[in-house]
């Protein structure tokens, strides 16, 4: 069998979910065997994701244009699409901010109230990417094809999921240890 | 006493008359997953979990408050009622802030639990993010509204065995939520004991102990069942 395309992304997350990865040792070994990595913040310096991607593994919620337009790319150059991890399926810590209701009470609250006197609102266009109103889940912007649910997965979970990707079968996802949220 | 048979996935479940569903199928091994019925208070059917199919009937009925009768053929699984199920918790997790990484009760939460038992692995709702209130005004309890399921353990088992009645259910709609004595402050309630009670059977993390950190408050619903049984029975616990 070829090897297969993989990719990782970051979107709204804070890279638990790619160190949980990490976390994946000697396997990892095995998995190099098996895949080319073509797009990963902790393992490729390619900065613009590629065409002809089998899997990636998405991590984060869907929170700035930029991760906007990332998710958009990902999904239209990618076979299969893991959203990977707590913040990817249920938006989670990030998500957090949607209680203020909307971008502008965040920024005013993070930037203004909470600042000792000096505070002002980020005003950087085309360099700070803005904010969306909420942080959402991957799947309620673009569809998805695996969850993959922790917050992080663990790495035995996480090679539940990938391993049987990787040999071209659908991982069965059930049961407290693999789906289990938190 | 009368016993009544009747069927329950197909297999014969003698039963004593007056016993529910729920009490007879558990009886003849048909594990129905519930939430808002917990052994010692009274069944209130809140939360639709525990629906089940019975001929003859065209509509669905909870377990928890239908009473078995002699030759009923009920069925407790099929593709509907797994639809069913995995939806109203869903709803459960999306109607509040359920941010399980964080919470006192990951991984000791019934919620968590039947979220693993109904297959959910996303939901298919979006969430609603609704903005609620945490009341830490009692000295030793806190109540985090985001994380409560208006299940009604709290109201029951505090009017119910603690003959306090210290909890009630406010407002309507999206609005609803647990208020203490005439909607004040847990704290500023006189008629509050203290016991913890209403803590020991919610089944989230929505009450919770003040020095409970994450993964850290375990619900104690059999020390409920014992007290109540011991009463029962006329006896010290
Ligand atoms: S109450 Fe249960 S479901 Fe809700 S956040 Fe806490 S652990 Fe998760
Ligand atoms: S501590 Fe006891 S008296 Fe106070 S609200 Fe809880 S159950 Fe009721
Ligand atoms: S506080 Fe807990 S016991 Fe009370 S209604 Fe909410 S979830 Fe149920
Ligand atoms: S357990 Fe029967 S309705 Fe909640």
């Amino acid at each position: 069998m070829s090897r297969l395309n993989v990719a990782t992304v970051w979107l709204a997350g804070c890279s638990g979910c790619h160190m949980s990865f990490l976390d994946l040792d000697e396997w990892l070994l095995e998995f190099a065997e098996l895949a080319n990595v073509v797009y990963s913040p902790v393992a490729s310096d390619t900065k613009v994701y590629p065409e002809g991607v089998d899997i990636a593994l998405v991590e984060g919620g869907v929170a700035n244009r930029d991760n906007l337009e990332l998710i958009l790319k990902v999904r239209a150059r990618t076979r299969i699409l893991v959203s990977f991890g707590d913040c990817a399926i249920t938006a989670n810590i990030p998500g957090m901010r949607n209680m203020l209701g909307g971008s502008e009470p965040v920024l005013r609250r993070a930037y203004l109230e909470l600042a000792d006197g000096s505070g002002a609102l980020p005003q950087a266009p085309g360099l700070v990417p803005e904010l969306l109103e909420q942080v959402l889940p991957v799947h309620q912007v673009v569809p998805v094809d695996v969850y993959l649910p922790g917050c992080p997965p663990s790495a035995d979970r996480i090679r539940a999921c990938l391993e049987p990707l990787l040999h071209g079968e659908w991982p069965v996802m059930e049961g407290a240890e693999l789906i289990r949220f938190g | 006493m009368t016993v009544i048979t009747l069927t329950i996935d197909g297999r014969s479940v003698a039963t004593a008359s007056g016993a529910t569903l729920l009490e007879a199928a558990r009886a003849g091994g048909s594990a129905i997953p519930t939430l808002c019925h917990l052994e010692g208070l009274s069944p209130v059917a809140a939360c639709r979990l525990c629906l089940v199919e019975i001929d003859g009937d065209s509509r669905l009925q909870p377990a928890c408050v239908t009473a078995a009768a002699e030759g009923m053929v009920v069925r407790t699984t099929s593709p509907r009622l797994a639809e069913l199920r995995r939806t109203v918790i869903e709803l459960l997790f999306t109607e509040g802030n359920h941010v399980c990484a964080i919470c006192v009760a990951n991984g000791h939460c019934e919620l968590q639990d039947l979220a693993v038992a109904v297959g959910m692995d996303h939901s298919r709702l979006p969430y609603r993010f609704p903005s609620r209130s945490v009341d830490l005004s009692h000295p030793l309890f806190g109540l985090d509204h985001n994380r409560c399921i208006l299940c009604t353990r709290c109201v029951r088992v505090c009017a119910e065995v603690e003959g306090a009645h210290v909890w009630d259910v406010g407002w309507r709609g999206e609005h609803c939520r647990i208020i203490s004595g005439l909607d004040q402050p847990w704290g500023a309630v006189d008629a509050c004991t203290d016991c913890g009670k209403c803590v020991q059977v919610c089944p989230t993390g929505a009450l919770f102990h003040k020095g409970d950190g994450t993964e850290e408050k375990e619900g104690h619903p059999e020390q409920l069942q014992v007290l109540v049984r011991a009463r029962q029975q006329g006896g010290a616990p």
